[in-house]
């Protein structure tokens, strides 16, 4: 304990010290950011916590909010679910914060939920994350199921010609929906059951070469073939350098992966991987001005002339400036104000459009599908031709397809079932 | 002279003259097919790629390599088109297409990439392959014409025939038939061809067949069922041999990692939980050497063999000497104090080098695999590893058998106040036994950053496996540990294919478990005194 409050606290004095502002009118905003930063998630949520110490600072040179200035207040949730909760509850109820940047996993989105909702916090999530919640405290800036894994589907059947499919995951909720909506939506598209193959395999899973040799076989059958994968964090390392031992290439079994970005690139040898897929709604390599201008600011601000920018980072960049918008607006950061003008405000993204929030608390991406080069980074194949809002409940799922999600008055609920005719429809898939 | 100086001048000028034109026109065609190959739709490219083969033009090659990397681009401003030669960072280094000169760097901003994408690859893939089945090098042409499998289709049918009858090699010769034969199946549905494929372990000529049985031409269904047939005859052969040494190879790896826990826990009864994290040493060692060795990652790997055993077995001695032997005889509180290290040590790789995983170069000798036949390819880092690992195995067991340091250490394990009074010093043997335990696991470390990632949770995930295999192997004994690493990886591969990942791993947990209630000392449990102490 003694060492996580000692992080907490270096981390809080480095985010304190990025301020030479003098003169705010009034008292601070406090924007709560909560990301692990040690445990095993610290490898990808450490850089959000840089990501949003940047922005404030940013924002901060630029007059602040309000004419008031914005101070970040950093915890370390150290990769511990329920720890995750006291500390958001931490945040709202002692330091009394207006805004949460945070999470990375879902369960610990599910963990801190309740709190948020009980203290009626605000928390923007910027993940990738499997649907089927939709909560009037949260905003969900990463993509829905359908703003990634169905455009990624389509692009393969339609663009590749893929008629087999193997749907690969690491063993836990946002693999095992995303694959349950995949499976229902390639059969409601004609692909029958035994050309797919399922496969999940525990966190941090090293030893690949039977699956991979399963999945060689499986694709050796006629039929071109392609693997969708929800394989998460470390585990990705050795599946690739396994499948390039076993001389599979992008050209005869695509993968396509939806939790793969530049940062997790950045940690492995890229040669046998090029070719590969990954399905997003930002790369690094996306060729607008607003990009290369935030991979400057970002470089700048790490001094490291080879950081790396990816797709969560993007979702806070524009959760914070649609945060920013809403504040604006309502010219209050009360959060039943900021709750209602921050529907329908439009920010720019980062690969040269824009992103609206939507009424049930989702954000338009577009949906680009990059093939991964030799230097770690992506080349753009294949993007939608207009951006996707994204879905709070699955249209190919028994349970949600009835469901939709509207915090307008005065519907005002998460989860309406549109031939019921009542709000609260979804308690039993939500708790699943 | 003067007028013959004269004419002499006036030729060779017009000799330049005559030589400079083809080159300047040849560079305004290259130029114009290049525009072309980056205006087209993805659709259209391939028309352009075969024009930019088909030109005889000399660079075409490197141009079609480039394009295939995604290394091709055009300049925003001056519509020249370069090859990038180095494209980390937002300045890429680039040359000139067309002269090949070395600009120097060009901001990322002002480059345009010609977009490649796997369609347009493989198809590259085919043409740089014909491109190849010209060239001397028999092995070049073996791999061009390996290739090639699959991958011809009506437009390359016919040079792919001439070049297979004027070829010499009887290798390539074989392969380019088989190439032959697989585009007559898929796309002429030819009985002979059906012929020359059965028996062929080929993945491409597989897909083939099994096109083929799916016909509605009953004769060419029926050949290609049967060629189908005696391919999984042979096919079933290959993956009881795959299956085998997959598990040999995951049962080197948990005995690498067990093995130092098998002197630390085992002789000398020391609940390590920091062993995992002095795996995780071994594992940064290599990468700090790779650092320090930049552009040598063979050498960096075989220098940090001893380096790695030298730093984990400082830390391990360090632990000794700090908390272990204050707390000797009270395993709880040992597993306790050790559990503490391992957090601390994790958190400071964290905070010290990053938290995120680091880049572990495998050396060009360590990647790809030996091809036994088409179906049974044994890849070469796990190869090594299994090699590595039995020689770890010999030279502990050497050190304990043959050496004094070994003798010490098991006089001192068996009677310690005995041992004593006979005049070792206790005390230096616990140093060196740790030591020689912990570097153990350093050396495991090592080879692990070859096939994991190598990050601050390296350790966490083998800590479980490693104590599984001592106990499983019966403590305090290292053929106890070798049998039982390469056993339960080898029931973890079979498993594995019917039960999936997770549900082999609980499997075998509850095999140990049902075991360790039958034999509480484990596969080899030790016999006399020793077993009393």
């Amino acid at each position: 304990m003694k060492i996580k409050s000692l992080a907490a606290g270096v981390a809080l004095t480095v985010g304190a010290t990025g301020f030479s502002m003098a003169a705010f009118a009034a008292d601070p905003i406090k924007v709560g950011i909560l990301h692990s930063l040690s445990g095993t998630m610290a490898i990808s949520e450490s850089t959000l916590k840089d990501t949003m110490l940047m922005l404030i600072e940013k924002q901060n040179e630029n007059g602040g909010l309000l004419g008031r200035e914005l101070e970040p207040v950093v915890v370390d949730p150290a990769s511990n679910w329920p720890l995750f909760a006291e500390k958001a509850r931490e945040l709202l109820a002692k330091e009394k914060v207006d805004v949460i940047f945070g999470n990375w996993t879902s369960v610990s989105r599910k963990s801190v939920l309740p709190v948020v909702e009980e203290l009626n916090g605000l928390l923007f999530y910027p993940v990738q994350y499997e649907g089927e919640e939709s909560s009037e405290n949260v905003f969900y800036t990463g993509a829905a199921p359908n703003q990634q894994a169905i455009p990624a589907v389509d692009y393969l059947m339609n663009e590749i010609g893929v008629e087999r499919w193997v749907l690969a995951g690491t063993d836990y909720v946002y693999p095992r929906t995303t694959n349950k909506i995949l499976e229902t939506y390639l059969k409601d598209h004609g692909v029958a059951e035994e050309d797919i193959m399922i496969n999940y395999t525990p966190f941090g899973h090293s030893n690949w070469q039977s699956i991979v040799s399963d999945i060689k076989s499986f694709g050796s059958q006629g039929k071109k073939t392609a693997v969708v994968s929800t394989i998460n964090g470390d585990a990705n390392v050795p599946f690739y350098r396994e499948l390039g031992n076993q001389g599979i290439s992008a050209s005869d079994i695509p993968v396509v992966a939806f939790s793969v970005g530049e940062q997790e690139l950045s940690g492995i040898d890229t040669a046998p991987l090029v070719g590969h897929l990954a399905a997003w709604n930002y790369f690094m390599s996306v060729d607008a001005d607003a990009n290369y201008d935030f991979i400057d600011q970002w470089v700048a601000y790490k001094g490291d002339e080879n950081a790396v920018t990816n797709d969560p980072m993007e979702a806070h960049y524009i959760g914070f400036n649609m945060w920013l918008e809403a504040v604006k607006k309502a010219g209050t950061t009360d959060v039943d104000a900021v709750k209602d003008s921050i529907i329908g405000v439009s920010v720019p993204n980062l690969t040269g459009g824009y992103a609206t929030m939507m009424p049930n608390h989702h954000i338009t991406k577009p949906v680009l599908i990059g093939e991964i080069q030799d230097n770690g980074q992506f080349s753009v194949v294949w993007e939608t031709p207009s951006t996707v809002a994204g879905d709070a409940w699955s249209d190919f799922l028994p349970g949600s397809k009835d469901l939709i999600s509207d915090w307008r008055k005065p519907l005002f609920c998460g989860n309406y079932n549109v031939v019921e005719k009542t709000c609260g429809g979804g308690e039993k898939v939500a708790t699943n | 002279m003067s007028i013959i100086r004269s004419l002499r001048l006036l030729l060779t000028a017009c000799l330049l003259a005559l030589m400079a034109l083809p080159a300047q026109a040849d560079d305004a065609q290259a130029k114009s097919l290049l525009k072309q190959l980056a205006d087209a739709p993805n659709a259209k490219k391939g028309a352009v790629i075969s024009d930019i083969a088909s030109s005889g033009d000399e660079r075409a090659r490197q141009w079609l390599e480039a394009f295939a990397d995604g290394k091709l681009a055009q300049n925003e401003e001056t519509g020249d088109f370069v090859i990038v030669l180095e494209n980390r960072g937002r300045n890429w280094t680039v040359a000139d297409a067309l002269s090949g000169e070395e600009i120097g760097e060009v901001s990322r901003r002002d480059l345009d990439s010609i977009r490649v994408n796997n369609a347009l690859r493989r198809e590259l893939d085919g043409i740089l392959s014909v491109i190849d089945l010209t060239v001397q090098d028999p092995e070049k042409r073996l791999t061009a014409a390996r290739e090639l499998r699959g991958s011809v289709d009506e437009t390359l049918i016919e040079r792919i025939t001439a070049l297979m009858e004027a070829e010499a090699n009887s290798d390539v010769k074989a392969a380019l038939t088989e190439a032959i034969a697989i585009y007559k199946v898929d796309a002429l549905g030819d009985l002979d061809a059906v012929a020359q494929l059965s028996g062929s372990l080929n993945i491409d000529a597989r897909a083939a067949l099994t096109n083929a049985a799916r016909s509605d031409n009953a004769e060419l269904a029926a050949a290609a069922q049967t060629a189908l047939d005696q391919i999984e005859q042979k096919l079933k052969l290959n993956n009881a041999a795959k299956t085998l040494y997959f598990g040999i190879s995951l049962g080197s790896v948990l005995v690498l990692a067990a093995i130092g826990l098998a002197i630390t826990f085992g002789v000398m009864g020391v609940i390590n939980m920091a062993h995992g994290e002095l795996i995780m040493l071994g594992a940064y060692t290599t990468w700090g050497m790779q650092q320090l060795l930049p552009g040598q990652p063979g050498l960096a790997l075989i220098l940090s063999i001893p380096a790695g055993f030298m730093v984990a077995a400082l830390a391990g001695v360090a632990i000794e000497r700090t908390v272990i032997q204050h707390l000797k005889g009270r395993p709880l509180e040992t597993l306790l104090a050790t559990f503490g290290i391992s957090l601390i040590l994790q958190q400071l790789v964290r905070t010290v080098i990053s938290p995120l995983n680091r880049t572990v170069v495998t050396p060009e000798w360590m990647s790809g695999s030996i091809m036994i036949n088409e179906a049974l390819s044994l890849t070469l880092n796990r190869l090594y590893i299994i090699g590595f690992a039995l020689v770890v195995f010999a030279g502990l067991m050497l050190i304990m058998r043959k050496t004094r340091l070994g003798l010490e250490v098991r006089a001192v394990t068996q009677n310690r106040a005995m041992a004593r009074s006979m005049g070792i010093k206790a005390t230096r043997v616990d140093i060196m036994t740790f030591a020689l335990g912990s570097g153990v696991a350093g050396l495991a470390g090592v080879a692990l950053s070859q096939i994991t990632n190598v990050g601050p949770n390296l350790g966490q995930n083998y800590i479980i496996d490693s104590f599984m295999v001592v106990v499983f192997g019966g403590v305090g004994n290292l053929w106890g540990t070798l049998v039982a690493g390469l056993s339960l990886g080898t029931i973890n591969q079979l498993l594995e294919p019917w039960a999936g990942a997770v549900l082999a791993k609980i499997l075998v947990l509850v095999f140990i478990i049902l075991f360790i209630q039958k034999r509480p000392r484990g596969l080899f449990p030790q016999k006399g005194r020793a077993a009393e102490g």
